[in-house]
């Protein structure tokens, strides 16, 4: 049985180099320049708006679980602000990351920089963990963002639906980098010259969550860190549910977002938390476009997709049985069937993936 | 270094590029909604992604796989993940044509 090495610095990621699965180029569809760039133009209007609902709906939430704490009363007013504060934040994070979602720079890299500290994403670091995700996407060894490795942990996953595994990872490697440190696979990806950007954020963190630390202590209650912290683990929930299938269950090592990512239907709820990234292979496919124009995208090309999941629960039925199966035979993946219309398969490229079906 | 007779001034449309290729090396050609034309490398120096796929605002282009922005006039590098200025090249226009010195 094949194993897979996802370290950064491992046998897999060396046999990617070798055979030119790493820095490859991707099948995408065929867009007419015009009408790809009137889907790449920028706006500010939709994440101005979106996000003075998202910061309105954290006041009102914080404002009324601090006013009825202790009481159980508090209890939904906390869930509803850590699922906007540990979950929405993820997908902020990720599109300000790319820098589409508005389209003043400044606006991107504010609330990129809140959307980090929610996260306890050190945004230095993961701004390039997450270009290499694009470049080398589920390339085990080589996309550090794969979040189901093979065979799954199922304990892991379930833990971290409460953040649990990310949040501990998140305030160690705050701590290292606060230190002045970086690990052995953090200096694989980030240049010599951004890597003190990483270690003075990670400082600046730590002074932060030191003085709630104080502060909660001063008060003898746990108050404070409801409001900062805590909230990244009991809010995660949503960000992992739609999270984990993105590429669970589907192929790694092709070199063809139809194979490894999933496009799923969601509700316009999770579609806001989400923003949008349950339009997933067109995401990956071009991520030059910003999160509100990815409908009319999935309308452009939807006849060279495979047909997208019709919801959540949808998703979930297809990609839980095919991680169980990952536990007896890792090879094992679901293989997306393409529409007629579609072109197809690179299969020289997949040819060593699909044969393991 | 010699002047080439690379595009027509109709091929591309304003805040736009195009890519040009000549002698084995990779070019874009750019073309400002001032109606000034630019000349870069073809080629990202992040990962080496083509340029022509990506976006042109005002005076910057925006590489199409990792969001890596440069001015185009100036080759400067002005977003991450890219860290390496793009190589410029001496553009003129001549009638209907434009020329570029490689």
């Amino acid at each position: 049985m094949e194993t897979r090495d996802y370290s950064m610095l491992g046998e897999s990621g060396r046999l990617a180099v070798e055979t030119g699965l790493a820095t490859a180029e991707w099948y995408h569809t065929q867009v007419p320049r015009k009408e790809m760039k009137a889907l790449m133009q920028r706006a500010d209007g939709p994440a101005i708006r979106d996000t003075i609902i998202l910061f309105a709906g954290m006041m009102v939430f914080a404002v009324i679980g601090v006013a009825l704490w202790p009481s159980l009363w508090s209890l939904p007013f906390w869930l509803a602000y850590g699922v906007l504060y540990g979950s929405a934040m993820d997908s902020r994070w990720h599109e300000c990351s790319h820098g589409t979602a508005f389209k003043t720079r400044k606006y991107n890299d504010w609330l990129y920089q809140v959307a980090s500290f929610c996260m306890i994403r050190n945004p230095v670091t993961w701004r390039w963990s997450h270009a290499r995700h694009h470049t080398d996407t589920v390339i085990v060894g080589r996309d550090p963002e794969i979040a189901i490795m093979r065979p799954p942990v199922f304990f892991k996953l379930i833990a971290n639906f409460f953040g649990i595994f990310d949040t501990i990872d998140g305030i160690k490697r705050m701590l290292l980098n606060a230190s002045g440190r970086l690990t052995d696979e953090e200096a694989t990806w980030i240049p010599e010259q951004e890597q003190p950007k990483a270690i003075r954020v990670a400082r600046i963190w730590v002074v932060i969550y030191a003085t709630t630390l104080a502060l909660a202590l001063a008060m003898g209650s746990i108050l404070p860190l409801m409001v900062i912290g805590l909230p990244r683990l009991f809010g995660a929930w949503h960000h992992v549910m739609t999270g984990l299938l993105q590429h669970g269950g589907l192929a790694d090592n092709v070199i063809d977002h139809r194979l490894n990512s999933r496009t799923v239907i969601m509700n316009p709820v999770s579609r806001f938390i989400y923003w949008n990234m349950n339009y997933h292979v067109e995401h990956h496919m071009f991520p030059m476009v910003p999160y509100h124009r990815l409908p009319e995208l999935h309308d452009a090309i939807k006849h060279d997709l495979p047909a997208p999941n019709t919801s959540i629960a949808d998703g979930f039925r297809e990609m839980w049985p095919a991680l169980r199966r990952q536990l007896r035979n890792e090879n094992y993946f679901v293989k997306r069937d393409l529409p007629e219309s579609a072109k197809p398969y690179r299969e020289d490229f997949h040819v060593a993936a699909i044969a393991a079906e | 270094m010699a002047w080439i007779d690379a595009i027509a001034t109709d091929d591309v449309d304003e805040e736009d590029l195009i890519r040009f290729d000549h002698d084995g090396k990779t070019y874009c050609i750019y073309r400002s909604p001032n109606d000034e034309f630019f000349c870069t490398d073809g080629l990202c120096t992040h990962e080496q992604v083509h340029l022509e796929e990506g976006l042109v605002m005002d005076y910057e282009i925006e590489c199409p796989k990792h969001n890596a922005a440069f001015d185009y006039r100036t080759g400067e590098a002005l977003r991450a993940p890219a860290c390496v200025n793009l190589n410029t090249y001496p553009v003129k226009v001549e009638g209907d044509r434009v020329l570029i010195e490689i």
